[in-house]
């Protein structure tokens, strides 16, 4: 069974932010609400560099433990999904995550935040594949077509890589040995326990 | 752990079983691979993929039930993006990346990526508008272009009909750029320009002048080839993202390296292996500084400047000037760290140098070009692949539309203005040239270059006897062009009210439309939607040259209408449709793009693009998948687009049926002229005279010598190709009888003076390149552009410089007429002087672009996914300079210029990006001026998201002798807390 993951290549991100539009896109996301973003560190000094964030789709997802609902679900693929008719919005998995991934939308007064969102690796929720209901509430489902996440699709300088994490992980090992350097897997200790030795 | 897993099959038995290899119908592993980018990756092997299987797996895709894919071509930069949008009961619904484009292979950047929100743009302008006692009020279009055609025709009236200013739209197809220079040229002006003059028309003077066409050299693919990428003005990872894939591949496989000359630490610099920032505006001691180093150490290609080089002796001279010393005087290089960076460039070939807007836009732009172009020259860094000028182009048909000659200098393809010139394109348009003359104030006004669009606030406001023409700028016909984009903006506000007409022809109402109104305009004022590319069907070229064909994904939204529909409504409105129209199919008021592609193709000798027939450019939107990444070539025996180069690169020499391939790098002597080889152009003489120190006089040769494209039967360098050379050569029996005819035809009194460019035969161009030769001849670059404003480079200061101390050794040219007006840079610079501006104005201030935003920014400001993620106008300033005057990261600083007490409030991104005394603004923003919010002023409904205020309105005087084109790199700013 694959199991799906994100890389970003710190060395090849320039911050052009396509994946963010392109999930914008692909989703028709709302203004305010962002399932992707680039961050950058050291911005405007020498060792600038970014990096492309989103859900990393977690081995044993810590927004799944503290959930007080069980809205959270993994996939053969190992995507973390949620359900959005079982979601409260009680903002516990923002604060249990470590990427900053889920989003809520902040409808209505008295601080209620409303459904969370977040990214869905383009594979939807609970709903029948491709249905109605299910763009309505999670955006597209790619997966669903035999295609990846739009956002590591149009990378501009394919930096951001989505698929099979075995696969993924060869790509970027092959492209550190040929050009000699790389700083290595971002995030993946956190989300998947185990990083790419190169 | 609760872990749910999911029930539906189709996710299973797309992806699962793809990834176990067991490739059922949907997507095989190899396809999945090269989704992920591997082939991307830097492994050689996937380069070679079988790609049918992708298209296969493409296909079987399960896309949105009845959707039918169309492709375009991006409409935010140059590169030339491929778009692939699904399409439902005529509704863009999805944007699929395009993998079968050599150019993205499936990329894009923010922009590219959000595009489909254009076609259903909120903030579009819907309907014609008119500016009635200052309000914006809806109208027909029949109201709007009789009542527009009747105002322009009382301006003829009174003030002929130079006092109608046209300008046109690099965002235009080629085929609307051209026929709005045709309507130009019917309409009895030459004041007809657009965005290149504001971009690269110092590059298209000053490469043109150097070695025969303005373009890009080589291409963005052909850049993985090179082993030093030398920047120099450009920040492609935020103005040209997709070629960053290209840039950084390079880099990456062949441990290249990456050298970023720039003020800013830009992100390009983020990713530099060397890093170098000088002061803004020295770029020619920069490169100076380098070529000295270059010249010290004998790392200087000696033999290429022997072969193809003239003016080296002269250039020599300048060079020995910029010691390490004078060059961190006046640049602030430290000389060890240039010399690291000349040898890199002069020895670890090939070496190509890239740049963009920060090297074109400056008072001596065309000189700066120049001195890039002759570090190239000095190394033997031209013509082959890896080496070259990369000059990114900004707008996606920049490049297209100053070929098609929408430009106040020359008729379409770089003909010029002189009476040959229109008589060629009487030949080709099927008009009397006495039509055309009649049209005209006079010969000499027809024939003289008209008003740069930089100007026309100047044309429109100086003492009508300042102004070359019968009479001031009158009337605006804009259409496509930002006016934020433009320098001196309280300046052109005065024009904005004074104007007897402004049209503005747009997607959206753009800031012409908030400050004419903030300016106190009131009434002749016409707003008209027109249809982004997406909406129209047509080509486009790419900064590399390549020609692609855009479809028609939608039909235009709300009431806008197709660039050439308006072109035509306005030319029949003025009476002259049937005569420009005359073999261009028009159906329902649209004029048949491909008819008016045709057109070109039969005028276009001189620039190559009589190759490129629509069928041919369709045939290679369709066969994609079959160019190689590097080469750009198709498999010589593909029935399609056997042995062509990816989108017929200009030149693509002779008649459609000659199957010229195209020419992806130029001047590439390694290459045979029908495999898209090439010389150096001999465009300027033979040979000339020069005199030597003791007065006497010889003739030096300006033809190649000893060097030659593969297989000329021509040994040596030759001139251009005209019937008289070919009969010299004997070769003009190999002209057919009725080429011959057609030879005749064209000038009948003297038919030996036929040339390659004005032969509509295409005759001599076949029987040239039978030869192996270049019809265009084969002759040296320049290092001495005689007849340029500085026929050798030379640093002059900018306009308003910090370094006052620097003016007396580098002074601006002298005042001159120029473009019909006068260019006082020269008095403006003594004034500036003799007022202590530079004390008063301590601090740098240059403009530059964001990645999410494009040109003037009013369609990026629109699109909400694009807006979201730059909210405000800023200006980044350096933490000691902030710290000096109190700003805090993030707070509202007052921005005040040289010039009109121009202020401007925006937010301080307080950053070591910029050096200490230098400030930077984005130039996209809009809908703000003075401090003041304009939203109120768009018609209600099309304000953009974002509004802010525009970097010109702070920018100052400043223009290029050789081109008109403004200063928005180098002015003097000061700046305090709000």
């Amino acid at each position: 069974m694959a199991r799906m993951k994100f890389l970003c290549d710190a060395d090849r991100c320039i911050e052009c932010n396509a994946c963010v539009t392109a999930c914008k896109n692909e989703h028709e996301v709302p203004w305010g609400i962002n399932r992707r973003r680039v961050v950058t560190i050291n911005d405007g000094k020498p060792g600038e560099r970014s990096i492309s964030m989103a859900c990393m789709h977690c081995t044993d997802a810590p927004c799944a433990a503290v959930c007080p609902v069980n809205c959270f679900y993994s996939t053969a693929d190992a995507v973390v999904l949620h359900s959005k008719d079982l979601c409260i919005g009680c903002g516990y998995c923002f604060y249990a995550c470590p990427f900053g991934a889920p989003q809520y939308p902040k409808v209505g007064n008295f601080g209620s935040r409303g459904k969370m969102d977040k990214c869905t690796y383009c594979a939807g929720g609970p709903e029948a594949d491709g249905s109605k209901a299910e763009y309505d509430k999670y955006g597209a489902n790619r997966l669903a077509e035999g295609k990846l996440p739009l956002c590591a699709e149009m990378c501009s300088t394919k930096s951001l890589l989505a698929g099979d994490g075995e696969i993924i992980a060869q790509i970027y090992k092959e492209r550190v040995v040929k050009r000699g350097y790389g700083s290595g897997a971002w995030g993946w200790k956190t989300a998947y326990k185990e990083t790419i030795a190169t | 752990m609760l872990i749910k897993r999911t029930e539906r099959q189709a996710r299973r038995s797309a992806l699962a079983e793809a990834l176990a290899g067991s490739s059922n119908n949907s997507i095989d592993r190899r396809s999945f691979l090269r989704r992920s980018g591997l082939a991307a990756g830097g492994l050689a092997t996937l380069g070679a993929l079988p790609l049918t299987s992708v298209r296969k797996a493409e296909a079987a895709g399960t896309m949105a039930p009845g959707a039918t894919i169309r492709k375009s071509i991006c409409t935010h930069c140059a590169v030339g993006c491929t778009v692939t949008a699904e399409v439902v009961n005529d509704v863009w619904v999805g944007q699929e990346p395009s993998w079968e484009s050599p150019i993205n292979r499936g990329s894009h950047c923010a922009k590219g990526a959000a595009v489909r929100e254009l076609v259903s743009g909120e903030r579009r302008l819907k309907y014609p508008m008119k500016l009635v006692n200052g309000q914006w009020t809806r109208v027909s279009w029949d109201q709007a272009i009789n009542e527009i055609g009747d105002k322009i025709q009382e301006v003829w009236k009174s003030s002929g009909p130079d006092s109608v200013y046209w300008l046109g739209s690099a965002k235009m197809t080629n085929e609307g750029a051209y026929l709005f220079r045709k309507l130009g040229a019917f309409a009895g002006t030459n004041n007809t320009d657009h965005q290149a003059r504001i971009c690269h028309s110092t590059t298209v003077t000053g490469v043109a002048n150097t070695w025969g066409y303005g373009a890009m050299t080589n291409n963005p693919n052909d850049m993985r080839n090179a082993k030093t990428l030398f920047f120099i003005g450009s920040n492609a990872a935020e103005a040209h993202p997709v070629a960053m894939q290209h840039i950084l591949e390079s880099k990456e496989l062949n441990k290249g390296n990456l050298i970023v000359c720039d003020p800013r630490m830009t992100r390009t610099a983020a990713h530099a292996t060397e890093y170098v920032r000088f002061r803004p505006g020295c770029d020619i001691p920069l490169l100076y500084g380098m070529m000295w180093h270059i010249l010290k150490n004998g790392w200087e290609d000696k033999e290429f400047i022997r072969q193809r080089v003239y003016g080296f002796d002269d250039l020599r001279k300048e060079v020995e000037k910029w010691t390490p010393e004078e060059v961190e005087r006046v640049a602030g290089v430290p000389g060890d760290q240039l010399k690291r960076v000349a040898e890199m460039f002069a020895t670890q070939k090939p070496s190509t140098i890239i740049w963009c807007m920060g090297q074109t836009q400056h008072s001596i732009g065309t000189a700066m070009v120049r001195a890039s172009c002759i570090a190239l020259l000095m190394t033997g860094n031209v013509g082959g692949p890896g080496m070259g000028a990369n000059i990114l182009r900004g707008h996606d048909n920049v490049q297209g539309a100053t070929d098609v000659g929408l430009d106040i200098v020359t008729l379409p393809f770089y003909y010029g203005l002189a009476e040959g010139a229109w008589k060629h394109w009487a030949r080709v348009w099927e008009v009397d040239y006495d039509y055309l003359l009649k049209r005209f104030d006079s010969k000499q006004i027809m024939e003289t270059p008209g008003i740069p669009l930089t100007r026309w606030f100047d044309a429109a406001l100086l003492p009508k006897d300042q102004v070359g023409q019968k009479d001031n700028v009158r009337a605006m016909f804009v259409q496509g062009h930002a006016s934020n984009s433009i320098t001196r903006i309280p300046e052109s506000m005065k024009a904005l009210e004074k104007l007897d007409l402004l049209v503005v022809a747009d997607p959206h109402p753009t800031t012409w439309a908030s400050l004419a109104v903030k300016a106190g305009r009131k009434n002749n004022m016409y707003l008209l939607p027109v249809a982004t590319q997406f909406e129209c069907k047509g080509s486009r070229v790419s900064t590399g040259r390549a020609m692609q064909w855009g479809e028609q994904i939608v039909k235009p939204i709300f009431e806008s209408k197709d660039d050439l529909e308006i072109i035509y409504r306005i030319a029949k409105k003025l009476g002259f449709a049937d005569q420009m129209f005359k073999n261009i199919k028009v159906e329902n008021n649209l004029p048949v793009a491909e008819d008016v592609l045709r057109e070109m193709n039969r005028g276009s000798w001189s620039t190559g693009y009589c190759g490129q027939s629509p069928e041919r450019i369709k045939a290679h939107m369709k066969n994609q998948a079959k160019f190689d990444l590097v080469t750009l070539r198709a498999p010589k025996d593909d029935p399609e687009v056997g042995g062509d180069y990816y989108g017929l690169p200009w030149p693509c020499w002779g008649t459609p049926e000659v199957r010229h391939p195209g020419t992806p790098l130029l001047y590439n002597t390694n290459l045979a002229v029908m495999d898209g080889g090439g010389v150096f152009r001999a465009r300027f003489g033979v040979t000339r005279e020069e005199t030597l120190p003791d007065g006497t006089k010889r003739q030096v040769n300006l033809l190649a010598e000893g060097s030659y494209s593969k297989d000329s039967e021509i040994k040596d360098g030759y001139p251009e190709f005209t019937l008289a050379v070919l009969k010299k050569l004997g070769w003009d029996k190999d002209l057919t009888e009725a080429e011959l005819a057609v030879i005749n035809k064209v000038n009948p009194a003297n038919p030996d003076s036929v040339s390659w460019s004005l032969d509509l035969s295409g005759g001599i161009q076949r029987v040239a390149m039978k030869h192996g030769c270049v019809p265009y001849g084969n002759g040296k670059a320049r290092m001495n552009a005689f007849g340029l404003p500085d026929p050798i480079p030379v640093h002059r200061e900018p306009i308003y410089t910090p370094r006052v101390d620097l003016i007396s050794k580098y002074p601006t040219l002298p005042d001159a007429k120029q473009f019909r007006l006068p260019n006082i840079g020269f008095s403006v610079q003594k004034a500036a002087v003799d007022k202590g501006i530079a004390k008063q104005f301590p601090i740098i201030l240059s403009s530059g672009r964001l990645v999410e935003y494009e040109g003037g920014g009013e369609e990026t400001r629109s699109n909400p996914w694009l807006a979201e993620l730059q909210q405000d106008m800023f200006i980044e300033i350096n933490p000691a300079d902030a710290g000096e005057r109190g700003i805090k990261d993030g707070a509202w600083v007052w921005v005040t210029g040289a010039e009109n007490s121009a202020k401007a409030k925006v937010k301080a991104l307080v950053t070591e990006r910029v050096g200490r005394g230098v400030a930077w603004m984005p130039f996209h923003f809009g809908g703000w001026f003075g401090g003041d919010d304009l939203r109120a002023a768009y018609p209600a409904g099309t304000d953009p998201y974002v509004l802010g205020e525009s970097a010109n309105t702070i920018t100052t005087y400043g223009y290029d002798p050789a081109t008109g084109m403004q200063e928005p790199k180098v002015t003097l700013c000061q700046i305090r807390a709000a």
